[in-house]
């Protein structure tokens, strides 16, 4: 039952094949046996999720039930759920039991879907391998040794792993489509505004998305069709009619116009991933698409951009996190200013403490205007370059990340080389555009390797066709790391 | 050497919303601590500002109102600090673009009108409050403030002296009362200003090193404030010491200020736009629909009273303090011709002034009633009663004892305009007072004036007084 995805899960629930109950058991066994050496989830709480499953249940009996009803998913440990430890990833809310429901969480919810449990993250979401958790790293399931990517990397490896048929992640600069690539499943960070930020941990607010996590595109849109909508408890949500995102995953492929940008192909990705991405490009030939050479030439600035106005956010974000009203407060100290001191020393890890302190230097008196205000001008010619593409084609493709998943602690000394791995997906949170990572092939080592697909704004559904089209004509989505299945 | 003072305030005007600015929580003063805060309030991870529409609309009514620009869009700033009373550890403020920028406000100072310009005005949020007291040295969070709406109004250093400050401050606070953005109560820090007060040689063009007081809740204070900082400064610069600019705390026992923190210890905020939320847009709809909902403003009804009752600016303007005490005026006012508008003003602006301001009542609290008032206005008008007479028949409506035509039928104070009658009573007096009648005749004016006395008191003040004063004359003549 594990192995089913979102949408047969559906379907036997609909059936009466199982009972959310049992099948809410099935994979808190599965769980149980497997996360300590994953590290997956960071909390679990069968009596909730059991709960839970008898409240579906219930209202499947009660002929109250809809798509999702009864179906179970991780929770990334960013989003506030009521009554369930919300730690972040770090030792500062290592205690902090949530007193609210985040607006993805209250939709989830409200489904009837059944929460398995929390799953881990680097701290704060700033990180791209999983391994600045205070919970300790999450291993790949495809290689024990390997990092998942992250932040989003508990959730990556909860699904790759057969440990949840579906996760909710975040994306602040490639978070979800960067494990989603290294643990080989899908995931899709939606247009800016399209998810409600409210209940979600800020990092980055400009830039941060929430979005499914699943091993398949359809079930993608399953997940995006009950996360999505407006939400007046956060001013950048966006007021937009409802839309059922897997309304044209039948389309044909004829006609459509593949833009290939020369800057993802110049350098930088491993031979192997390059050779799968254009192996992948040839099957959407195959299916009817046209292929056009694009530029977004400002692309090399996204990761300098990046990493002003991502780390100025945070700074200000995380200042609530102070040991006055809730998180970790130090045990000793002498006077107001102390407390802060090592409060916020003890509580932030090294990543965390690094981009603050960027974060803080980028915003001060005199350098204002050197790194912010030009970081966010060159913000906008990111922008501008993707909608200059988006007129000579109707979705972009390169690869999510340009390596395949990397050995645990091989880039945790160099922060840049860490930063370099989400050199792809950046410059999509910058110009606020969804983008969405599918598996497209396997390395020399058999490690996955994913598929990036960028649409224009609000063009969710059409990415998912593209990827589902994709999925009916190849089975790397169904590929599973040894032992999972 | 002669020294000229220059003072521009700051001043925070709470809105008066019944929610706070970004979150639904009440602003209700006098809660049990705490009470009043929710998630966002005091800053749980994951939540989120949504801005009231509410105070948007009081700040805009404030910028019509001193005819300042509108801007659109206007940008919500952060401003980061750390302190325990501030739970998201920065305020969310408007730093480069202010929604209200320029504008003035005209103050009386004595008998001069003076305009004082106007900076900005800027939305932002309140802080909570941190209690040092009763928590056995641990400081004690009340965060039912924070998150409460602010308009911080800035002047330019335009006034010249602790009068012009003060009367800019009452005169900002009336209309901040007038248009109904903040109800004015000081004593619960609904207003409070900040002075910038530094001075310089007459004459000089550069303006001194400045000091800024914090938080005076009162216009004595303000006063009392600026007159003993203005004096320090003197001093200091008198006895060659340079001026340090600091913000400085005024001690209301001691009547002194102090100095709180130089211009070194001063934080650097790292203001950039709170990506939280959305640049505001105010639409000309939106704009003009404000405008149209704005009460008439002080200076068109003083403009009216002036023009319509023949009332002086002076007059006026003393009636036009608050909104109800305009309201007040009309209703007693109304239909009356110039010189019945002239006595209605006198009366509220003398009698029925001077008896609130005793027993500390507002105009809403008066116990004489617009149309007593009016009534009693009325019977002087037609000469029924003396202006003397008038006073006794004021101090009795305000005890109860009812209208005026009923107080004077119960008393028989009407008065006597009939000149056989006062003609006899004259007649008696001049008798009776031989030495005072010899003494005018003698050149002694003043003898008059005893005479005059002497009649209304043997009419028991029911003498026409002009009547009185022409009979005597016509008599003391022949």
């Amino acid at each position: 039952m594990s192995n089913a995805t979102l949408k047969e899960l559906s379907a036997q629930l609909a059936a009466k094949a199982c009972s959310s109950v049992e099948l809410a058991q099935d994979f808190i066994n599965k769980i149980n046996v497997l996360n300590k050496d994953l590290g997956c989830y960071v909390t679990v709480d069968a009596e909730r999720t059991l709960a839970q499953a008898q409240a579906a249940d219930a209202r499947r009996a009660a002929g109250d039930a809809g798509v999702l009803t009864g179906v179970p998913l991780a929770h990334k440990d960013i989003f506030c759920a009521k009554g369930w430890r919300t730690t972040c990833g770090s030792k500062m809310l290592a205690n902090f039991v949530a007193p609210y429901d985040a607006h993805v969480v209250e939709r989830c919810d409200a489904a009837g879907m059944v929460t398995l449990g929390k799953t881990n993250m680097d701290e704060f979401a700033m990180g791209s391998s999983n391994e600045t958790s205070f919970f300790g790293p999450v291993r790949n399931p495809w290689d024990r040794d390997r990092v998942p990517g992250g932040s989003s990397g508990g959730s990556a490896a909860a699904v790759a792993a057969r440990l949840a048929p579906a996760a909710t992640g975040t994306d602040t600069g490639g978070s979800i489509r960067q494990p989603a690539a290294l643990t080989g499943i899908c995931g899709l960070k939606p247009t800016y505004g399209l998810v409600s930020r409210y209940g979600m941990i800020a990092f980055a607010s400009s830039l941060d998305q929430a979005g499914p996590m699943a091993r398949t595109a359809e079930d993608l849109g399953l997940l995006l069709n009950v996360m999505a909508g407006h939400d007046t408890r956060d001013s950048t949500s966006l007021e937009r009619p409802a839309e059922d995102y897997n309304r044209d995953l039948a389309k044909p492929l004829k006609g459509l116009r593949v833009g290939l940008p020369k800057e993802f192909f110049a350098a930088g990705m491993t031979a192997d991933v390059q050779k799968t991405i254009e192996a992948a490009i040839a099957e959407y030939r195959k299916l009817g698409a046209t292929v056009v050479d694009i530029s977004l030439p400002n692309m090399g600035l996204s990761v300098p951009v990046y990493y002003v106005l991502a780390p100025a956010e945070a700074s200000s974000n995380l200042s609530r996190f102070d040991g006055v009203r809730y998180g970790h407060r130090a045990a000793e100290y002498t006077d107001l200013l102390d407390m802060y001191k090592r409060s916020r020393g003890e509580g932030f890890g090294a990543e965390v403490k690094r981009r603050i302190l960027i974060g803080t230097y980028v915003l001060s008196h005199g350098y204002y205007d050197a790194y912010y205000i030009r970081a966010q001008k060159l913000r906008r010619l990111i922008a501008q370059d993707f909608a200059a593409a988006f007129k000579q084609c109707d979705v972009i493709m390169g690869p999510t990340s340009p390596t395949t998943a990397f050995k645990l602690g091989e880039k945790s000394s160099d922060p840049v080389q860490m930063y370099l791995s989400d050199i792809y997906t950046i410059a999509v949170n910058l110009a606020g555009l969804p983008g969405m990572s599918i598996p497209c092939g396997l390395d020399g080592s058999g490690l996955p390797v994913g598929l990036q697909i960028i649409g224009n704004y609000f063009d969710e559904a059409r990415m998912l066709n593209v990827a589902h089209q994709y999925q009916l004509a190849t089975d790397w989505h169904q590929r599973a790391p040894q032992g999972a299945a | 050497m002669q020294w000229e003072v220059v003072i521009g305030l700051e001043t925070h005007a709470q809105l008066s919303t019944v929610s706070k600015i970004f979150s639904g929580a009440p602003t209700a003063f006098g809660a049990e601590p705490n009470t009043q805060a929710c998630g966002v309030d005091i800053a749980l991870p994951g939540v989120l500002p949504v801005l009231n529409t509410g105070a948007v609309e009081r700040a805009i009514r404030f910028g019509l109102a001193v005819g300042a620009t509108i801007n659109s869009p206007s940008i919500f700033a952060r401003k980061n600090y750390f302190y325990p009373d501030l739970p998201k550890g920065y305020q969310i403020s408007q730093y480069e673009r202010p929604i209200v920028e320029g504008g003035t406000l005209t103050i009386q100072v004595g008998d001069a009108a003076k305009t004082v310009r106007l900076t900005r005005a800027h939305l932002e949020e309140d802080a909570g409050k941190s209690l040092h007291e009763d928590f056995h040295g641990h400081t004690g969070i009340d965060l039912n403030r924070a998150g409460t709406p602010l308009l911080e109004i800035v002047s330019e250093p335009d006034m010249r002296s602790a009068e012009e400050a003060v009367a800019y401050a009452k005169a900002l606070h009336a209309l901040v009362r007038w248009i109904d953005v903040c109800d004015g109560n000081m004593q619960e820090g609904s207003f409070r200003c900040d002075a910038n007060v530094s001075v310089r040689p007459v004459g000089a063009k550069e303006l001194g090193t400045r000091r800024e007081i914090k938080n005076l809740n009162s216009f004595r204070f303000l006063q009392q404030a600026i007159e003993y900082e203005v004096r320090w400064q003197i001093n200091e610069l008198e006895d060659g010491r340079a001026i340090q600019q600091a913000t400085v705390l005024f001690d209301p026992d001691s009547g002194e200020t102090r100095m709180m923190r130089t211009k070194e210890d001063a934080h650097d905020y790292r203001y950039f736009p709170d990506p939280d939320l959305l640049p505001l847009e105010v639409t000309v709809e939106r704009l003009e629909a404000v405008r149209a909902a704005m009460p008439p403003l002080p200076q068109a009804r003083q403009e009216k009273f002036c023009h319509e009752y023949g009332l002086t600016p002076y007059d006026a303007g003393l009636l036009t303090a608050s909104r109800e005490l305009a309201d007040y005026f009309e209703s007693v006012v109304a239909g009356a011709d110039a010189k019945t508008g002239k006595l209605c003003a006198n009366w509220i602006n003398g009698a029925l002034s001077a008896r609130l301001n005793e027993e500390g009542l507002e105009i809403a609290q008066s116990r004489v009633s617009a149309t007593q008032l009016r009534g009693m206005v009325d019977r002087i008008a037609d000469g029924t009663i003396s202006g003397k007479i008038a006073k006794d028949i004021f101090d009795a409506i305000w005890a109860g004892e009812g209208d005026a035509d009923a107080i004077i039928a119960a008393k028989g104070l009407k008065q006597i305009s009939d000149s056989g009658e006062i003609e006899k009573i004259v007649d008696q007096v001049l008798a009776a007072n031989a030495q005072q009648v010899a003494d005018f005749r003698a050149g002694k004016e003043k003898a008059f004036n005893s005479l005059v006395g002497q009649v209304m008191k043997a009419s028991r003040g029911k003498a026409n007084p002009q009547q009185v004063n022409d009979i005597l004359r016509r008599k003391l003549a022949s």
